[in-house]
């Protein structure tokens, strides 16, 4: 008998800081045992951009502020059979979600580019022009979270979430369950 | 109508009760604890947040304002009223613009806290409002964040029955139905650091803010990094 071959993991970070990914780094020296049942695939740790394989386990951080974000979070739906949304931007839009009400304002979108862009007194901007190039990927009128574009499996809290409660996750995951939290362990900051 | 104490069972023990109690004070003396937002010691009780909602004698009451009665018998502790709260703080976080990240509150917030306790992780079934309100930093002292405010009227009550001043109240009605000041803006009230109303644990969410205080406790040391809300009142029974 072959040994059962290694959970195929694939991770993104979408409209985030990697506060997230560099929180799977406070898994700490548990990694090492945890890399023995997991091999990555797309990821922005190995530098993967393309899924190579159809992925057991998808790690999204951060919600979608633009339609790359929602065209990639579409395609870890399609290539991932459990897709967990990893903190707070991801399960709400988090930080970048500021931009669709705290600038109260009836444009909250053309208004946050323009005070990026061109009325900040820190600006140095002589053209006065909010950058529009083609390339550029399309804003979309507000931060959405992932929930909101496709079906999530689970969504680990935290900003970020702690190395402890990513573990538990995946090892709960990989053993074929997952029973939920204990709520001394969610915290949403 | 006589003095003479009775007992109430919850989720099936025994509770000691006196006439005049409601159910959530026989329930606190008795180190049961019924979740509540909107209700906060010393102040008389609203029963607006629903969050404490428990089945008496099969209907759905708020413990914070129905009186305890004889041989009632009290569901607190169920499944299905634990999906109703927690449905209930869900809504409340989707009515406001409540981001814990940049939040001073954090960690001190008892909307929050509700949330963790109640396991409020799975993907939302509901829409962000997303409203736009407005940040009062007008006074010297004291700012306003209006997006975090939860409606539980806690300010208006202490600041009414306590420090007999009025500053806060409602205003509106239905969805609109929101906490105003007495004034132009908190700067054109009688508001005072010293009021009971703007004291640290009056406003249960990051709403009221006494200026230059926010960080002087760190994330990750604050009330309810590492104990659930309603743990120091269950510890009575033991």
């Amino acid at each position: 008998m072959s040994a059962p071959r290694k959970a195929r993991v694939a991770t993104v970070s979408l409209a985030g800081c990697f506060g997230c990914h560099m929180a799977l780094l406070d898994i700490d020296l548990r990694l090492v045992e945890l890399l023995k049942h997991v091999e990555f695939d797309r990821s922005p740790l190995n530098d993967l951009k393309h899924f190579t394989r159809h992925c057991d386990i998808g790690i999204i951080e951060g919600g979608c502020c633009n339609e790359e974000n929602v065209h990639v979070l579409q395609d870890f739906r399609r290539n991932c059979d459990v897709l967990i949304a990893l903190g707070q931007c991801a399960i709400t839009g988090g930080l970048p979600a500021m931009r669709n009400a705290i600038m109260h304002s009836d444009d909250p979108l053309r208004e946050c580019l323009e005070e990026a862009y061109v009325l900040s007194p820190y600006v140095t901007n002589p053209t006065h022009v909010i950058p529009n190039d083609p390339a550029l990927p399309l804003l979309l009128d507000k931060v959405y979270p992932c929930s909101a574009v496709v079906k999530i499996d689970h969504q680990i809290p935290g900003c970020a979430p702690s190395g402890d409660i990513i573990y538990e996750t995946l090892v709960q995951l990989l053993a074929g369950r997952f029973d939920g939290f204990d709520p001394h362990t969610i915290h949403f900051d | 109508m006589t003095d003479a104490a009775f007992t109430l069972t919850i989720d099936g023990t025994v509770v000691a009760a006196k006439p005049g109690q409601t159910i959530m004070e026989a329930a606190d003396a008795a180190g049961i604890y019924i979740p509540r937002l909107c209700d906060h010691q010393g102040l008389r009780h609203q029963g607006g947040c629903r969050v404490c909602t428990v089945k008496a004698a099969g209907r759905s009451v708020a413990a914070c304002t129905q009186p305890a009665a004889p041989g009632l018998a009290v569901e607190n502790e169920t499944p299905h009223l634990h999906a109703l709260r927690r449905d209930l703080v869900e809504m409340l976080f989707h009515e406001g613009n409540h981001l814990c990240p940049i939040c001073e509150a954090s960690g001190n917030c008892e909307l929050q806290a509700m949330a963790y306790r109640l396991g409020m992780i799975e993907p939302s079934k509901f829409p962000y409002l997303e409203p736009t309100r407005p940040v009062d930093a007008s006074h010297p002292d004291i700012a306003l964040d209006t997006n975090r405010c939860i409606s539980c009227g806690r300010c208006i009550r202490a600041s009414e029955d306590v420090d007999g001043k009025g500053v806060f109240g409602y205003v509106g009605r239905g969805i609109h139905r929101r906490v105003a000041v007495d004034g132009a803006d908190l700067a054109h009230t009688d508001a005072a650091l010293s009021d009971h109303a703007v004291s640290a644990d009056v406003c249960p969410v990051g709403c009221i803010i006494r200026k230059r205080e926010g960080f002087r406790v760190p994330i990750g040391e604050r009330d309810f990094d590492h104990h659930l809300i309603g743990e120091t009142i269950a510890e009575k029974r033991r």
